[in-house]
């Protein structure tokens, strides 16, 4: 419990982490999906896998939609983007991301106009400011961001701005985590629920989880308590044989979610037939696509679009780290072809990628101690 | 992209309902509030921003608390770095920088 005290309320800690110890007991394990990449993050970030005892294994979900991206995708954005009186703005996180000819950054010092932008209204403010230009803001995120796209889009629309359009790659979060629970060899006892895209669609829609899966999901806060509560919450559960919805994070998050979110996510969009995930493949009614009413606004309606595909190496087990069947370090790729300096497989591409942040963190320490035992 | 970043609302113009100045430990950006129009905030009320986005109403106890949870995330200098990136280059309205970021939370550096 190396990080203990650096956290705030330390003694509450404590108690929490033997509350766990104690409901866990030895005789069997527990195996928990935290579905939101900021979860993954600062699980490693404030490393709690030091505070859990070892019959509970944390198992890393999808909730990170930099990393779930096909990379054919950005090559489309990017090939409208060719087109000189194009700007492409995206969000800080997308600069990096490689596409087969590179990543925007890299287009960017080619000569392509490419702009960071932090809110997607700040891609409208750069339309009207360049009125002779197009702006395509391409856009990513799961229900936390979505509903930010949808409300510029209608104002877009209300103050007729011509040169503005979305290329949308909005997904979903429960189609994700049905896939995973559809999978044969899915071994998952309970999930811990993202926080933030709780904030927009509540705690309902994971009431199939509890009722048809019977699997507990406790939908939590980021800091360390709020994590182990959660954890405390799910075991009590699993040990009384329940399934039940809770919300940890009742001070953010409301049981029925943001309604207002919800509305203007309804107005702009609809559910794709179907969208490939990297890792998971395609996954039916999983992403977002811009509807009739805001056609003018869609850039996949109103360019040409490739539809180029790319499909991640065989030899990438992405899809079974996703799944929780493999750790990131049991990839046959990971560390060594595969790193967050040069991502081959989808999980490696940002910082909330679960393998981006075993790397980041365990190989570290790992190599530390080795060194140590060494000197 | 998925930080949740908490501001105090300093102040709603009148002829604009949908968007208010905040104020992020020491940074003033204007961010929009038509997430909120069901239940919306007024100046002295603390929200979590998300891309430029007011997504929820939080107590400032929350608020202090979101921010060390940042700080100890290590996404402090990029949550700023969000925070003073919005709005476009030549655009920038309501900027008050106050030099360096010094927390007005209770219980939070922030460096």
């Amino acid at each position: 419990m190396r990080f203990v005290d650096e956290f705030r309320e330390p003694q509450l800690i404590s108690k929490t982490a033997e509350e766990i110890r104690r409901i866990a007991g030895t005789e069997r394990h527990y195996r928990m999906m935290e579905v939101c990449g900021g979860h993954t993050h600062a699980i490693y970030r404030f490393g709690l896998k030091d505070i859990l005892p070892e019959n509970i294994e944390l198992i890393h979900g999808p909730g990170c939609p930099v990393c779930v991206l096909p990379m054919g995708r950005i090559d489309d954005g990017l090939s409208i983007a060719q087109d000189p009186d194009v700007i492409f703005a995206a969000f800080g996180d997308m600069m990096r991301v490689p596409g087969t000819q590179g990543s925007p950054l890299e287009h960017k010092a080619r000569g392509m106009d490419v702009r960071i932008v932090y809110s997607p209204s700040d891609a409208l403010k750069l339309a009207r400011l360049n009125p002779h230009k197009h702006v395509m803001f391409f856009a990513i995120g799961f229900e936390t961001t979505a509903p930010s796209t949808a409300l510029t889009m209608m104002r877009a629309k209300a103050e007729g701005i011509r040169n503005f359009s979305v290329f949308c790659n909005h997904v979903t979060i429960i189609p994700a985590i049905r896939a995973i629970l559809d999978s044969p060899d899915m071994r998952l006892d309970a999930f811990i629920g993202p926080g933030h895209v709780s904030t927009v669609i509540g705690c309902r829609p994971y009431e199939w989880i509890a009722k048809n899966e019977r699997k507990p999901i406790v939908v939590s806060g980021f800091e360390p308590l709020d994590m182990l509560q959660s954890i405390v919450m799910l075991l009590r559960q699993l040990k009384a044989g329940e399934a039940k919805v809770e919300n940890q994070y009742k001070r953010v998050v409301p049981w029925e979610g943001n309604l207002a979110a919800l509305k203007a996510m309804s107005e702009v969009f609809q559910l794709r037939p179907y969208f490939e995930w990297r890792g998971l493949g395609f996954i039916s009614q999983s992403a977002l696509s811009v509807n009739h009413k805001y056609a003018e606004f869609d850039a996949e309606q109103r360019f040409s679009v490739p539809g180029i595909r790319v499909t991640d190496p065989m030899a990438a087990q992405c899809g079974e780290v996703l799944k929780g069947v493999l750790k990131p370090h049991q990839c046959k790729l990971f560390g060594r072809e595969c790193t967050p300096e040069h991502p081959i497989g989808a999980l490696m591409v940002s910082s909330e990628g679960s393998c981006a942040a075993y790397h980041n963190y365990e190989h570290r320490k790992a190599a530390m101690v080795s060194l140590s035992s060494i000197a | 992209m998925c930080l949740a970043i908490p501001g105090r609302i300093i102040e709603i113009p009148p002829d604009s309902q949908d968007s208010a100045l905040v104020e992020v430990v020491g940074v003033r950006r204007k961010i929009d509030l038509g997430l909120l129009q069901d239940d919306p905030p007024v100046s002295g009320d603390w929200v979590l921003i998300h891309v430029g986005f007011a997504m929820s109403k939080i107590s400032e106890q929350d608020a202090a608390d979101q921010m060390s949870t940042l700080r100890m995330l290590g996404e402090i200098d990029g949550a700023m770095q969000e925070v003073q990136g919005y709005g476009v280059e030549g655009e920038k309205e309501d900027v008050s920088d106050a030099g360096t970021y010094e927390s007005e939370m209770p219980g939070v550096k922030v460096n």
